[in-house]
Parts: structure tokens; C-alpha cells; sequence
């Protein structure tokens, strides 16, 4: 595993012990052990899930993780009962990408109307790499950040 | 099952994971022969990720001894991992733990085993001698 100056394989503490507060009954005392370990386990999981993903990709001879690629791979690990609720949150997600999307569309039509560009609309894909990019250049900006 | 899908952070504003995308990313590129992955996919690996969370919490709980002390602990946790064929992957990490002591006496208990061995190997072979 070759990790990066700062990058950390663990997830943030105060998250982790939000989700597990909100899973079990109020006045439950967790461990502080107990925190730890669910945190390790939660890495272990992200490991093994996008691992069993990339099989699926790799079958599909494709280079890129997608989504059906996730489903598949819980369904792999005996996770089934994980599949429906992802499935409505890649709904919700992708409503989300598109009000998105619809909203920066009308500014540039507004914006255009204002200026009187005779510029004929451009039409953009619907391009999961652009999104990839983008978190890739917010990811060396903060690295950027740190440097200074 | 709305409640699965949207949380709600300290804004009240309503957000689809809690979990980092940057940090859920980091951890899947460390992964080999990974070469790239769509956001989508990296969404609903941070969702499942807090499904598994709260399942493995829940799960602990109720097969664990920590339910009549109102605890979660430990051992409830490393209980799941041996128990449990779902979570068995988990094992590894989340071995059981022991007392110092009782692993001492183990090892001890242990070097007095291969002790004996020795010896009765080494009687047999006093006897061959004493025979020619």
C-alpha cells in the first residue's frame, strides 16, 4: 500500500461514532475499543468492497468502477440487504447531480440572455469522468493548501 | 427507509452519506490493480460503508453480552467476527483477547508439553543403546 505524505487509511472518529449513536438504542455505552474496532472493520469493508467490485469491472473489461459494479459486489459478499437502500440513494444521487446540472444550465441561459450571445447551446454529456476529474483537482488543491 | 437514504448534518441540511468522499476514495485507490473509479461508484461505496456501520454495531449488540449491561464492547464485536459467517472476514482483525496471565500459563503449559517429548525420544533412544 503506498500512501501519500498525510493520507490516512482511517475514518474520522466523530462520524464513525454518529453513525453507530444513531444505530442503537439511546443511553447504550460504546466502548472505546468497541469505537475503534468498528472504525478498523469499516476500512477492512471498504477494501474487500472494492475489491469484489473491481472483479466485476475487470469481468465487464472495463477499467472503471460504476455503480452496478458496487451492487453486484455487495450482493457478492452476502450483503443483500444493503442493495435496496443503495439503490434508492444512487436515485436520490442522481436527482441531485441533474437539478444540478438543470440549475447551472439556466444561469448560462440567463446569463447569455443578458449579454445577447447569439453562441447556439452547448450540450454536454452525461460524463462520469468529468465528475472524476473535478474531485481529482479539488483533491491537489488542498494538497496545495498543506504545502503552504 | 427514507431515513437510510438522507441524513440530516447539524445545518438540518440533508445529505445523502456523512462518511468523507476524499477519505472513502483514498482507501479504495490504495486497493491494487484499481485503476479508476466513477463518483458514482464512490458514493455508494461511502452509503454501504455506513449501512455496514450501523449493522455491525446493531448486530454486536444483540448477540452480545453487552445487552444486559446497556454496553457495547469489545468482545461483543470480536464475538461477531468467530461467530457470524457475514462478518466472518472481519476475524483478522478483531481476534479475541485473553489475559496476560492465561497466555503465560498457556505458554508455559505449552513448553512443558514439548518438554515431555523430548524426553521420551531421548529414553527410546537409551534403550537402543542398552540393547547393543
Amino acid at each position: 500500500v503506498v500512501l501519500r505524505p498525510g493520507e490516512d487509511l482511517n475514518l474520522p472518529n466523530a462520524v464513525i461514532t454518529r453513525i453507530i449513536k444513531g444505530a442503537l438504542p439511546d443511553g447504550v455505552n460504546i466502548s472505546k475499543e468497541a469505537r475503534s474496532a468498528i472504525s478498523r472493520a469499516a476500512s477492512v469493508f471498504v477494501l474487500y468492497a472494492t475489491s469484489c467490485a473491481n472483479n466485476f469491472a475487470m469481468k465487464g473489461k472495463r477499467k472503471t468502477l460504476n455503480a452496478s459494479d458496487v451492487l453486484s459486489a455487495m450482493e457478492e459478499m452476502e450483503f443483500q440487504r444493503f442493495v435496496t437502500p443503495l439503490k434508492e440513494a444512487l436515485e436520490a444521487y442522481r436527482r441531485e447531480q441533474k437539478g444540478k446540472k438543470e440549475a447551472s444550465e439556466q444561469k448560462k441561459k440567463d446569463k447569455d440572455k443578458k449579454t445577447d450571445s447569439e453562441e447556439p447551446d452547448k450540450s454536454r454529456d452525461e460524463d462520469n469522468d468529468e465528475d472524476e476529474e473535478r474531485l481529482e483537482e479539488e483533491e491537489q488543491n488542498e494538497e496545495e493548501e498543506v504545502d503552504n | 427507509m427514507a431515513d437510510l437514504v438522507v441524513g440530516k448534518d447539524k445545518c438540518g441540511e440533508q445529505r445523502l452519506v456523512s462518511l468523507p468522499l476524499s477519505r472513502i476514495r483514498v482507501i479504495m485507490k490504495s486497493s491494487p490493480e484499481v485503476s479508476s473509479i466513477n463518483q458514482e461508484a464512490l458514493v455508494l461505496t461511502a452509503k454501504a460503508t455506513e449501512l455496514f456501520v450501523q449493522y455491525l454495531a446493531t448486530y454486536s449488540y444483540r448477540h452480545g453480552s453487552g445487552k444486559e449491561k446497556k454496553a457495547l464492547t469489545y468482545s461483543d464485536l470480536s464475538h461477531t467476527a468467530e461467530e457470524s459467517e457475514t462478518f466472518q472476514f472481519l476475524a483478522d482483525i478483531l481476534p479475541k483477547k485473553i489475559l496476560a496471565s492465561k497466555y503465560l500459563k498457556m505458554l508455559k503449559e505449552k513448553r512443558e508439553d514439548d518438554e515431555e517429548e523430548e524426553n521420551d525420544n531421548n529414553g527410546d533412544s537409551d534403550d537402543d543403546e542398552a540393547e547393543s
